[in-house]
């Protein structure tokens, strides 16, 4: 029992990262309609610039810090200068262009830094909670808090702020929005910087136990799209417990289940998008819209 | 100088023209109708004056020309839009609604909010309730509202009574009329129901097949029953 | 320029390019030649693709699932069963039109974004679940293959002409039969679907039908591509068949031009010599130029390739004719776009 209670608590950790990205995922999409296949490697080339400010001698905290602010900043840029001038053409054409961008970034990566992994430090403790005799990590705790942090900054954000209630309306009817003096294009812009912030921070808290190289959130990414696609693509709370329901299933799938080794652990979230897709594609608290690709 | 200024307005949504060349002005205080059959480039108009379709032509507010601005800017310089089919946000509440309409504004929008309601108590009953949930009706006051909270010098009305029970529509015309009297906006509504909007109105442009064929003092032209019956169907 | 005349050229520069295409292996050393004859099977890949996606509108991240199939099918034929080469291709063919149509089944209920994340599954699927059918795949070491030899009557050439003409003569007819396929009453079928699925139902057009046999088709393409692929490597193993593959031909078809049949050809050329190109220039940074390439392409043109060639001969032919009578006639309907509703 005790054990149950640490693999599920590591799960919710793991699942915690995953709806980070998944939260990053699903804000890019409500605002742009856009399906962004690059958020892993953004967040993955994020990462690198917090890596590289600490070989200069950053503490962590300040490099983390400035490493969302100008991820916040690459985000908005990422949003003017490659998806805007793409904007409004045919599905298919972002498509290829997010995927542009997910080649360039980690080769980009590659080759600024190199092909080889490293260690990345952890923000918490390595000691572990003792309650009771189950003993749960300070990481998972500190990763879970920080990512219930971010969704209540951004919750708040969204519905009590001006500029978060421009956004929630560019998504919902931006010709309206427009008509109302609301400058859509910026808006945007926004979506996309948050977007990035929040999958630099979901690099940053995962890095320390993935080690970090240029491939490290390729599986994340696929349990993100899992997560997004189980809690429903166009709904930010469940892209997180989406997230949550994804990482305590696969570590506790890992734990438990032989048959799944660790090549195959990457057909659980499949396994599942599969199934939510045949069953319920709108997902647990999507809208019944047709999406878009 | 006129509040607006329209002169020889061209547009098209690629395939052909719609408007050939309108011309009008609309002096501030005014209200002023555009009225004609389906298809005539009624709502092409306002798209164009509010700058959501490109056109060639000009378009002067205060004699500034704002032709080939974006709609937002236009906005924010005080002509405000009330679109077909009323372009509201489903899934924000009403008091939202109001709040995304006030978007530009610094101050005073909660007092704005305050006399929205008052001139539409049915919205006041409904302010937290989702947009999408209210009545055609209800919409269109909405709509109107989220426009007034621009404190707009210009509002561009089109179609307010499409999809509306008469009983409805009379009363939102009556409540415009108040607006218009107690607050002196300039109003530009397009129509189609020709009786009620003439009542209400200064001046009239009747378009047909995107040309002005007809202008002329709204009671004027609301008095001839030839008129009304060759253009306006009535 | 008349139709007559635009005909005859037509017609002409097809002629011109077989007679190149012919040529290739007596003009080109075998590595030249080997990597044409990559882009030949990839050229057959991603015009299956384009049936389903530029054609009916089903977009798909997984092609390069039913490639691999398609690929261990014959791989596994020919060293564990000593099948002959040749035969191998009508298997690859049926094993990997039969997965495509049983994916399309589901496919049938789910479009857009979802469809898109289903089949990014497969495309993730395909290298763990390689790995672990061991037995037939040899797992994560992969299988070397035997590649096919010349005939008696053919002894005359070489290893990679042969392997180069054999994937020709197996290209073209394949491409002739889509081509005419789709001129003729199933291609509109197809459009009409792409284009609007209430109004192509209410025509009489049989929906479940057409759309899984269009999965089918391109997986049975992709199949044939794959096996095609490993005469011409003679190898297999899964980390040839990642993300990245299924990507690639994505790119191919939008870079190409999206519901066009050549455009398959000039994709399945992009995504071959580029990145090669881009590592000549730098190892490292041959992904960055790939990847700057596809965006850059975006935006010069999205109907990729066939649409900036008809473009400039838009330019070239009509001079000073009316703006709206050009747009009127076209190029590609709709920009061949799987709209929202697909």
């Amino acid at each position: 029992m005790k054990e149950f209670i640490q693999v599920t608590v590591d799960g919710i950790a793991a699942g915690s990262i995953y709806g980070a990205v998944a939260l990053a995922l699903v804000l890019i999409y409500r605002t742009t309609g856009i399906v962004n296949f690059a958020q892993g490697e953004m967040a993955m080339f994020s990462t690198f610039i917090a890596w590289g400010l600490l070989q200069a001698d950053v503490p962590l905290g300040l490099a983390i810090l400035c490493t969302l602010g100008l991820s916040f900043a690459g985000g908005m840029a990422i949003e003017r200068l490659i998806i805007r001038p793409v904007e409004g053409s045919d599905p298919l054409a972002l498509v290829i262009v997010t995927l542009g961008l997910l080649i360039l970034l980690n080769s980009g990566a590659g080759w600024i830094w190199g092909f080889n992994n490293r260690a990345f430090p952890s923000m918490f403790s390595d000691d572990r909670l003792d309650i009771g005799g189950v003993h749960i990590s300070w990481e998972s705790i500190g990763i879970t808090g920080v990512t219930l942090g971010v969704v209540g900054v951004l919750w708040v954000f969204t519905q009590k702020t001006k500029l978060g209630l421009a956004m929630r309306a560019v998504s919902m009817n931006p010709e309206s929005s427009q008509l109302s003096g609301i400058r859509v294009g910026r808006t945007l812009m926004i979506g996309w910087g948050l977007a990035a912030a929040v999958g630099a921070l979901a690099g940053a808290l995962i890095a320390p136990s993935l080690f970090l190289d240029v491939n490290f959130m390729g599986a994340v990414l696929v349990y993100s799209f899992a997560a997004a696609t189980l809690g429903g693509f166009d709904s930010p709370h469940g892209a997180v417990i989406g997230g949550w329901i994804i990482g305590v299933t696969e570590t506790l799938a890992g734990h438990y289940v032989d048959f799944i080794g660790a090549d195959l652990k990457i057909l659980v979230p499949l396994g599942i998008i599969i199934a939510v897709l045949m069953v319920r594609p709108s997902g647990l608290f999507g809208s019944r819209e047709v999406a878009r690709v | 100088m006129s509040l607006l200024e329209v002169e020889e307005l061209c547009a098209t949504y690629g395939q052909g023209y719609v408007l050939h060349g309108v011309s009008f002005t609309v002096d501030e205080g005014q209200i002023v109708s555009i009225l004609g059959p389906n298809g005539a480039g009624k709502t092409t108009t306002l798209r164009a004056i509010s700058g959501v379709v490109r056109t060639t032509g000009r378009i002067a507010l205060d004699g500034v020309d704002v032709a080939g601005e974006s709609p937002d800017r236009i906005a924010r310089r005080g002509i405000a839009h009330v679109p077909e089919g009323r372009g509201t946000f489903t899934e924000l509440s009403v008091d939202d609604n109001l709040r995304v309409g006030a978007y530009t504004r610094r101050d005073g929008v909660r007092e704005d909010i305050a006399r929205c309601y008052e001139w539409f108590p049915r919205l006041a009953e409904r302010r937290t309730q989702h947009a999408g949930n209210l009545s055609g009706g209800e919409q269109q006051m909405l709509a109107v509202s989220r426009a007034l909270m621009l404190r707009p010098r210009l509002l561009l009305l089109d179609e307010p009574s499409l999809g509306l029970a008469p009983l409805v529509t009379r009363e939102l015309f009556r409540i415009l009329e108040g607006i218009a009297r107690d607050e002196g906006i300039t109003m530009l509504i397009v129509e189609q129901n020709a009786n009620l909007v003439l009542k209400f109105a200064d001046h009239a442009y009747v378009l047909e097949s995107g040309r002005i064929a007809l202008d002329g003092p709204a009671d004027e032209i609301g008095a001839d029953e030839a008129v009304k019956r060759s253009y306006l169907g009535v | 320029m008349n139709a007559a005349t635009e005909q005859r050229l037509r017609v002409g520069g097809l002629i011109a390019v077989g007679i190149f295409a012919a040529a290739v292996p007596f003009v080109f050393g075998p590595y030249r030649v080997g990597q044409l004859t990559l882009v030949l099977a990839y050229a057959v890949a991603v015009l299956g693709l384009n049936v389903l996606v530029g054609y009916s509108g089903q977009i798909s991240l997984g092609h390069g699932a039913f490639f691999a199939l398609g690929a261990y099918t014959a791989a596994s034929l020919v060293e564990k069963a000593s099948f002959p080469h040749l035969l191998t291709l009508p298997v690859a063919f049926v094993v990997a039109g039969a997965a495509g149509f049983l994916v399309g089944l589901p496919a049938l209920r789910i479009r857009g974004l979802y469809l898109a994340l289903l089949t990014l599954g497969l495309a993730v699927a395909t290298a763990p679940l390689i790995k672990r059918f061991e037995g037939l795949t040899g797992g994560a070491d992969g299988l070397n293959v035997v590649q096919p030899e010349p005939p008696g009557f053919l002894s005359g050439l070489a290893l990679d002409q042969y392997v180069y003409l054999l994937t020709l003569v197996i290209a073209v007819p394949l491409f002739a039969l889509i081509a005419l396929m789709l001129r003729s009453r199933v291609g509109r079928s197809l459009v009409a679907i792409r284009d609007n699925e209430i109004v192509a139902k209410s025509m009489g057009i049989n929906l479940a039908t057409m759309k899984t046999g269009a999965f089918a088709v391109s997986a049975a393409y992709a199949g044939v591509a794959g096996a095609l692929y490993v005469f011409s490597v003679g190898f297999v193993g899964p980390e040839s068949f990642t993300l990245v593959l299924s990507f690639a031909f994505l790119a191919a078809i939008v870079v190409g031009g999206l519901a066009t049949v050549s455009g398959a050809v000039l994709g399945a050329l992009f995504i071959v010599l580029v990145p090669e190109y881009a590592a000549d220039v730098d190892d490292a940074l041959a992904g960055v130029i790939y990847g700057a390439t596809l965006i850059l392409v975006m935006y010069v043109e999205r109907r990729g390739a066939v649409g900036l060639a008809r473009r400039i001969w838009g330019r070239a032919t009509r001079g000073r004719q009316d703006r709206a009578e050009r747009e009127d006639r076209g190029g590609i309907p709709a920009a061949g776009v799987p709209t929202g509703g697909t």
